[in-house]
């Protein structure tokens, strides 16, 4: 049920995939002021899905994803659709960004805001979609 | 009045869901708005009456000069009022008409829809609020012309009104835009106000000709008649609601509207005189030749029509009075009719008077109605319709060019009184026959006879009193018609004089003909072959027309060749912006650049990978060299100070080889099908690609058009929008809506590869196409193919590189029964075995299939 990997992709893939993950919501987080951002990280992370995918086939990596690629594009853009509503009831421009900084006990700002929001829906919309054509792919590839 | 509108919109939101607990007596129930609205329209009468216009304001889109403001004038009132009050009549009449029928909800949603569409047309005051309802009209008219969608004839008269009026309101949007232009306002009340006289403007004619083009299809004047006879197809409610009283009249209603504004113009006149007396008498002239009832009454619709535009084209006082009156005695005795109509189709099961006859004795009421409603329509007193007739004939007589009109004029008066003579007579008298049995046939349930009783009987009063009826309803909408106060009243008497006469000699040449009436359409049957050659012939050499050039261009532009395609819009790209930057923009050599010795090898390995893709001989090779220049690319982003599009450049680079290795099995094997001539022909077709876009970056960095926008976004990226990488606040803020809008695409573009693989039989053997949906089968893997955990994984790898044998496995399996882990679950798919076994079975030959259609398409692939 799965393409012949080495030892080598196999162990590789083990360890990679987390710290893929990892980094591209780091890469998601810091996208506001450092390079990085929804898009980037969505393909990093896809990118991290499809290194298992390669090493142990559709099934696993469904598994491991939990949730249907399909259903992370339609997340993803309603999370998108969230962020520009907020906006709308303050009377301004649809998308107009709003902010809520809290300050964290130990002097930290954690700046929540709707880009953030809009980044996130990019992000899950990025991963489903090209972890949806991935898997389709390897699905079609493995019967 | 927005909320009156609104009102009967929600009434046909509601209905689907009375319908459930009431069937057909929910058309009695839905019958109380339009009743309801009438009321509350009349009403305002008195007030209308004394001079006054409501205006209820309400802004829509205010920044283009739109909004559902609505305006009640005499006009508007008359129309109003009919499309409420016959309306009540016929959801009561399509209630029985159509009991039993198992999409009476649908026909009645659909119905009250039209019914909101027209009364938001005739109430509204901008231009494209107006134009909105008046598409809404055509669409719902569309779905009730094909209510029988079973039928074919049905469809394809639905369809041929739906293209013909909407190509029509098409040209209309064009002339409603000019207007709106012209006066400097979308506002009908203020375009009528205007001090400027708009005939002087240069775009006077083609606007004019353009409304005139969205009127004349969809009030079926001359050439665009032949919509009308052919929508009788529908059932008889519609027709006598759209096209009797409401739909077919929204075209007359947008003349009227616009004639104190543009009825000055003599070229106005001209058009509206010719194209209305040309539509009278073909109207008239085919009603005579006619035997079906519906055909009758459309064709003598389409005469009224004709009328009604000729004395918007007269433009006289006199013509204006003329016009309302016409209008009113025409909905009143046209509705009645047609619905009387319905009821003898209903009884006696045909529609063809030379198939009926002596009916009177068992559909006595209707006999009597169709009596009365005949004589309105030939313009008999005491009925409305005399009123009207002797108002148009005294128009006439006043009118500029009276001589050829005239003529037309008269022939059609005594063809109508022949048609009516028909129609009342022929079905009722003489020796009973009809498709049913003489004991099956009996009048119709009350509430198809409400209906006609109630319009007959208006026109009867009407007739009586017209004085009351012109100074209440008529003369308010003839005053808003001609722009001032009419100076004129209604009359049954008007003294010995001219029209009296003329109406004398019509009904009588008129009733002369109706007893040749079967020699003269046999004679007529001689004009067949130039009848055959009307416009309808245009309306299908046109529809044929399209087809083919849809297919010639289809064949040239869209003819399944991926490189052509690319070739095509590859040279359409370089033709017009090459032509744009040599006709309009210096360029300036500018070789003075430095270059670095890295960037020198980078443009080396680009340059290099791109040379090798192109002449590679393997696949695998040319994926390989695409992903070098990507990377190179992605370098070059990185050099020159543009970290995020390095890293996308990158991150899209490895997905996109990925995905090349992934579809690589699926292709056919290499193999070179150009010419050398055609790869020549392609390598130039890139060089040019490649050397206008090397003109146009040093254009972009000489030429400066406009201030650049990207100085306000490094100043504000931080200040207004928290952020210092200003590439991801251009995403996500600056241009959050580009990015939402590409968002979309990508989820779009991921679903369509996702169904091109999975409703792919060769790639996807289990999916399931019924109905449209995409329901795949859960995908059942044989058991051996089955992996539990990733420790499994694990062995089976070791045992693909033969560190393990396979037989080692399966004793280490058996070995391990007592391991409560593996047992567990062991046990759970043990449960799915005996369904497994089956599956497995299915999926094999599946297989099976699924291999020797790609093997053949691969086959395919090399021949081609």
């Amino acid at each position: 049920m799965m393409k012949p990997g080495t030892i080598i992709l196999y162990t590789a893939a083990r360890f990679l995939v987390p710290l893929q993950l990892l980094f591209s919501v780091f890469l998601l987080l810091r996208g506001h002021n450092e390079p990085g951002g929804g898009f980037i990280a969505g393909l990093v992370a896809a990118g991290a899905f499809t290194l298992y995918l390669f090493t142990f086939g559709a099934a696993v990596t469904r598994d491991l994803m939990r949730v249907d690629p399909r259903n992370l594009i339609g997340i993803g853009l309603f999370i998108g659709m969230i962020s520009v509503f907020p906006a709308a009831f303050q009377g301004q421009a649809f998308l107009t960004a709003q902010w809520w900084p809290i300050m964290l006990p130990g002097g930290t700002e954690l700046k929540l805001s709707t880009p953030l929001i809009f980044d996130i829906g990019v992000y899950l919309t990025v991963v489903g979609a090209t972890m949806t054509m991935m898997i389709a792919l390897t699905e079609a590839e493995e019967r | 009045m927005q909320l009156a509108v609104l009102v009967i919109y929600l009434a046909a939101l509601i209905t689907p869901w009375l319908f459930v607990q009431h069937q057909h007596r929910t058309a009695y129930i839905m019958a109380l708005v339009p009743a309801a609205l009438t009321i509350w329209f009349a009403t305002h009468i008195p007030m209308i009456a004394g001079g006054e216009v409501f205006i209820q304001e309400y802004q829509w889109i205010p920044g283009l000069d739109i909004s559902l403001t609505m305006v009640l004038d005499g006009l508007s009132l008359m129309f109003a009022l009919l499309i409420c009050g016959i309306g009540t009549l016929i959801v009561l009449y399509a209630g029985a008409y159509l009991k039993g029928n198992p999409a009476q909800n649908r026909f009645l949603v659909i119905l009250l829809a039209f019914m909101g569409s027209m009364l938001g047309l005739v109430l509204a005051d901008n231009l494209i609020t107006l134009f909105v309802f008046w598409e809404l009209t055509s669409i719902t008219s569309y779905m009730l012309i094909g209510f029988n969608h079973q039928s074919a004839e049905a469809r394809k008269a639905a369809l041929q009104g739906l293209i013909v009026t909407v190509a029509g309101g098409l040209a209309l949007l064009c002339g409603l835009v000019m207007l709106a232009s012209m006066a400097g306002s979308y506002s009908i009340q203020e375009i009528l106000n205007t001090p400027e006289t708009l005939t002087e403007h240069p775009l006077f004619v083609g606007m004019l000709i353009c409304l005139l083009l969205g009127a004349f299809t969809k009030s079926a004047q001359f050439p665009f008649h032949f919509w009308l006879p052919n929508a009788m197809a529908a059932p008889t409610p519609v027709s006598a609601y759209l096209h009797s009283a409401t739909m077919v009249k929204a075209g007359i209603y947008l003349l009227a509207r616009l004639q104190p504004e543009l009825g000055e113009s003599g070229l106005w006149t001209v058009l509206l005189s010719s194209f209305g007396a040309m539509t009278m008498l073909t109207g008239a002239f085919m009603a005579v030749r006619s035997t079906d009832l519906k055909k009758l009454l459309a064709y003598s619709t389409i005469m009224a029509l004709g009328t009604l535009t000729l004395l918007i084209g007269i433009g006289t006082e006199t013509a204006m009075i003329a016009f309302a009156a016409y209008l009113l005695a025409h909905s009143l005795y046209k509705g009645a009719l047609f619905m009387l109509a319905g009821i003898v189709d209903h009884e006696a099961g045909s529609r063809d008077v030379t198939l009926l006859g002596g009916l009177r004795k068992n559909l006595p009421l209707t006999a009597i109605l169709v009596a009365v409603a005949a004589l309105s329509l030939a313009g008999i007193p005491p009925l409305f319709g005399f009123v009207a007739k002797e108002l148009l004939l005294e128009a006439m007589l006043d009118g500029a060019f009276h001589s050829f009109i005239f003529v037309f004029v008269m022939v059609a008066s005594i063809f109508v009184v022949t048609v009516a003579s028909v129609i009342a007579l022929r079905p009722f008298f003489g020796a009973f026959k009809a498709p049913k049995a003489e004991k099956d046939i009996h009048e119709p349930p009350k509430a198809m006879l409400a209906g006609p009783i109630v319009l007959v009987l208006l026109s009867l009063v009407a007739g009586v009193i017209p004085g009351t009826v012109g100074n209440w309803v008529t003369l308010p909408a003839s005053n808003a018609v001609a722009g001032n106060v009419v100076d004129g009243y209604l009359a049954l008497w008007h003294g010995l004089n001219l029209p009296l006469l003329l109406s004398g000699i019509s009904i009588t040449l008129g009733l002369l003909l109706f007893k040749y009436w079967d020699t003269f359409r046999n004679r007529l049957k001689v004009l067949d072959p130039i009848i055959a050659r009307g416009p309808e012939r245009g309306y299908f050499w046109f529809m044929d027309a399209i087809v083919w050039v849809a297919e010639w261009q289809t064949h040239i532009l869209q003819n399944g060749s991926m490189r052509n395609y690319l070739r095509t819009i590859v040279l359409v790209f370089v033709g017009l912006t090459g032509y744009t930057l040599i006709s309009r923009y210096q360029l300036h050599w500018n070789w003075d650049v430095d270059l670095y010795f890295h960037e020198f090898i980078t443009v080396g390995i680009l340059v290099a990978a791109a040379i090798a893709a192109c002449v590679t001989r393997s696949r695998l090779g040319s994926v390989a060299a695409m992903g070098a220049v990507g990377f190179s690319v992605a370098l070059i982003f990185i050099l020159f100070s543009a970290p995020d599009l390095g890293i996308t450049q990158i991150l899209v680079e490895t997905l996109t080889v990925i995905l090349l290795v992934l579809v690589l099995f699926r292709l056919p094997g290499f193999s070179n099908v150009s010419t050398t001539r055609e790869r020549i022909r392609d390598a130039v077709v890139a060089l040019l690609v490649g050397v206008l876009i090397m003109f146009l970056i040093m254009i972009t960095i000489d030429v400066q058009l406009f201030e650049p926008i990207s100085g306000y976004m490094i100043e504000n990226s931080y200040t207004l929008a928290h952020g210092r990488n200003i590439v991801n606040v251009i995403l996500v803020d600056y241009r959050a809506l580009d990015t939402l809008g590409e968002i979309f695409v990508l989820a779009l573009a991921a679903m369509g590869v996702y169904a091109m693989i999975k409703f792919n039989p060769a790639t996807s053997p289990g999916a399931n196409h019924y109905a449209g949906t995409l329901i795949l089968e859960e995908k059942k893997l044989a058991e051996k193919d089955i992996i539990h955990s990733l420790e499994e994984i694990h062995q089976k790898m070791l045992e693909d590189q033969n560190i393990i044998s396979v037989g080692a496995m399966n004793n280490r399996n058996s070995d391990e029964d007592g391991d409560e882990e593996q047992e567990t679950l062991a046990s759970s798919y043990d449960e799915d075995r005996d369904h497994d076994d089956s599956q497995a079975a299915k999926r094999l030959e599946d297989d099976e299939r699924g291999k020797k259609d790609a093997a053949q398409s691969d086959e395919e692939g090399k021949k081609s």
